[in-house]
């Protein structure tokens, strides 16, 4: 039990499910999963799909925050991706669902939307390695113009896609589960396979438990930290296609707006350390959903959705508490002084 | 004297050799070099000034410069609170949420419950000296960093808001729209708004504080380092949390210049409004390790963030999106350029 408990992932664990369990008790039909239509349907299905992007983007920003790092550039990039997919698809609203005939092929597009991603990336990466600027500094650039950037593609509009096999992507179903949550997969299955069965995953401890050390010991610190950004951006423009496709429409000023900020939230409330080093890639995933079933739950349970965001930061405060050695220290003596039994040891 | 040395800099071509440490040419090398980045800050803001006069008909008129200072008076008095929190090392990204929140009580109070503004200014200015006072112990007591802690601020501040209303409040007391329609006239056709006299008001106080108080040069010495300036028996932790005090203050008078300009309260007010004052205060020549810069400066930064907005409008082709490249390209420029300082001094 006491194993059980100091498990990384306990807490978090424990708090997905009383979630669940709190929207469950408030709304009973929250469990329930229908087949309908040839796909699975309900409440549990939708937080999943709508989780995808920022488990997407979580991940990314894990490996990222694992090195020391921070990408708070992620909602731009968003941005840019969902401009760039929607200005190469483009179509037309006369022309019927046959009709339709995107302006470049699907897979140009969708290959040039992740690739001008992974070039921010690379130009983040490029800034942390090269001018030895703090993260949150270099990836503010981007952040900053960003935006701007992907206004400048859109001309400062809404796009909307007219291209119907591209809202596959956000909104199909593959096996009767959401298309999106097949990316999610794939993307997680592949990094931790990366992490484990190759040397990745002990590079990118050493990078983050000491960066000078990791470089003497001849790690390639250097092209990890950058690939590592890349791969940030990478997910980031993935999760820019599916908001796109779901919305169907490219929105330069609000697509992955505050996106970031949930995830470096997930990040954190799976129990990776801020400070490099410590990293937990199935945290992260639960990190994601905790932070879609609270927003579902406060939606479901008929809670006005402003509460969402005082809910949000009163969590964060908590885990930021959680994981600080003087707060625990504070509690601890506390406890200790009433002589009642320690139960954090 | 200090000014003296300063305007000559700004005359000076910049050499890219003295700041990498080679060669410095004549008469450059007598500026003291943390006076370097200011220098490139006031005489970009002289450059851009004079691009505009050139290019543009009318540029040069009295107004168009104080109308710089009227349209972002709340931005420069969010951006001197920043810059004292940024000297310490550490960062602010709440103020645009405490703006908001700030604007929204303020609506709130004097609107829906009558409540008099003699009384509900000074209490919204409290509010916000307290939340930032509340930030500072949580990242000088527990030692969480500034970043994430401020970012939850954020959050709160803005989710208290939607808590209030999410609907826009205007404001129809007839206190709050004289001040706004209030100007004061300097000459000519040029008038200046009160908010601008705020504005004036809190960076000629930042720069008092900054440079004549023991508060100031606390400060500064934490920003060089932290252990260092805990030996040397400096009040640290007292300072850490009277800087974040500090910006919360000035984030709750940021948004009671705003209520002044927009005469509404809105949850929606000033969003990322952080990233412009990080941006100003960055412009303007301090470096966000700490320690080192200048509340004139930050001035400075937020005049030349105004002045791009200026000649963009002036141009009449371009679209405001450019504003943010322009704002983003010259991040990188000045944060590069810190860099090159950086690598110069002996650590």
């Amino acid at each position: 039990m006491r194993r059980l408990v100091a498990h990384q992932l306990f807490w978090p664990a424990v708090t997905l499910v009383a979630l669940i369990v709190v929207s469950a008790v408030a709304n009973p039909g929250f469990l329930r999963i229908e087949w309908v239509d040839g796909h699975l349907r309900g409440n549990l299905i939708d937080v999943l799909n709508r989780a995808a992007p920022l488990m997407l983007v979580s991940i990314g920003m894990t490996l990222v925050i694992a090195i020391r790092g921070l990408d708070i550039s992620v909602g731009a990039v968003v941005a840019i991706s969902a401009a760039v997919a929607a200005l190469l698809i483009g179509g037309s609203m006369d022309a019927t669902a046959a009709q339709q005939v995107s302006r470049f092929p699907l897979s140009v597009a969708i290959a040039s939307a992740l690739g001008v991603a992974m070039l921010c990336g690379f130009w983040n990466g490029l800034l942390v390695v090269k001018t030895g600027m703090q993260p949150i500094v270099a990836t503010l650039i981007l952040m900053v113009a960003g935006r701007g950037i992907a206004q400048l593609i859109t001309d400062g509009q809404i796009l909307t896609i007219y291209y119907s096999p591209y809202f596959y992507i956000g909104n199909g179903f593959l096996a009767g589960l959401p298309f999106a949550l097949f990316i999610a997969a794939v993307v997680a299955a592949a990094v931790y396979l990366a992490l484990t069965h190759t040397a990745l995953g002990l590079f990118v401890r050493s990078i983050g438990v000491n960066p000078v050390a990791a470089r003497v010991a001849g790690v390639r610190s250097r092209l990890i930290t950058v690939c590592l950004y890349v791969f940030c951006s990478f997910t980031a423009g993935l999760a820019g296609l599916i908001v796109s496709s779901n919305v169907k429409s490219a929105d330069g000023n609000n697509a992955g707006q505050l996106l970031e900020l949930d995830a470096i939230l997930a990040v954190t409330l799976g129990g990776t350390s801020l400070t490099g080093g410590r990293f937990s890639l199935a945290g992260t995933i639960i990190g994601a959903l905790i932070i879609q079933t609270l927003t579902s739950m406060i939606y479901s349970i008929g809670v006005p959705p402003e509460v969402n965001m005082v809910v949000k930061a009163v969590l964060v405060f908590a885990v930021m508490l959680l994981q600080s050695g003087e707060f625990r220290g504070l509690i601890l003596g506390k406890i200790q002084r009433s002589r009642l039994p320690g139960t954090m040891a | 004297m200090t000014t003296d040395v300063r305007e000559r800099a700004g005359k000076m071509p910049l050499d890219e050799r003295s700041l990498r440490g080679g060669l410095a040419i004549p008469g450059f090398a007598r500026i003291d070099q943390r006076f370097v980045p200011l220098a490139v800050t006031v005489s970009l803001f002289v450059v851009m000034a004079g691009i505009g006069g050139i290019r543009y008909e009318g540029f040069f008129s009295p107004q168009v410069f104080l109308n710089l200072l009227i349209d972002n008076a709340f931005l420069c008095i969010v951006a001197v609170g920043m810059t004292f929190v940024i000297l310490t090392g550490g960062i602010d990204l709440s103020v645009g949420a405490v703006i908001a929140l700030t604007t929204m009580v303020s609506a709130q109070l004097v609107e829906r419950n009558g409540a008099s503004p003699l009384w509900v200014i000074p209490l919204v200015l409290a509010i916000g000296a307290a939340f930032g006072a509340a930030q500072g112990y949580l990242v000088q007591r527990f030692r969480l960093q500034p970043f994430i802690v401020t970012l939850a601020g954020m959050f709160l501040a803005r989710g208290l808001c939607y808590l209030i209303s999410t609907e826009s409040i205007s404001i129809t007391n007839p206190v709050y729209s004289s001040i706004a329609q209030a100007r004061m006239p300097l000459g000519g056709d040029a008038s200046i708004s009160v908010s601008a006299i705020i504005a004036i008001a809190v960076v000629l106080a930042g720069m008092w504080l900054a440079q004549a108080t023991q508060f100031g040069r606390t400060v500064y010495a934490i920003g060089g380092s932290e252990s260092s300036a805990e030996l040397m028996g400096l009040p640290v932790g007292a300072t850490v949390v009277r800087v974040y005090m500090l910006s919360g203050f000035c984030a709750a008078l940021g948004g009671v210049v705003m209520t002044f300009y927009m005469l509404s309260g809105y949850s929606l007010h000033a969003v990322g409004l952080e990233l412009d004052a990080i941006a100003a205060v960055v412009i303007g020549g301090t470096l966000l390790r700490g320690g080192v810069g200048y509340v004139i400066g930050t001035l400075f930064g937020v005049l030349i963030l105004g002045i791009i907005q200026t000649l963009i409008v002036f141009e009449g082709t371009l679209s405001s999106w450019w504003t943010r490249i322009a704002v983003g390209a010259l991040l990188f420029a000045f944060c590069l350029l810190q860099r090159l300082f950086e690598a110069r001094r002996p650590t």
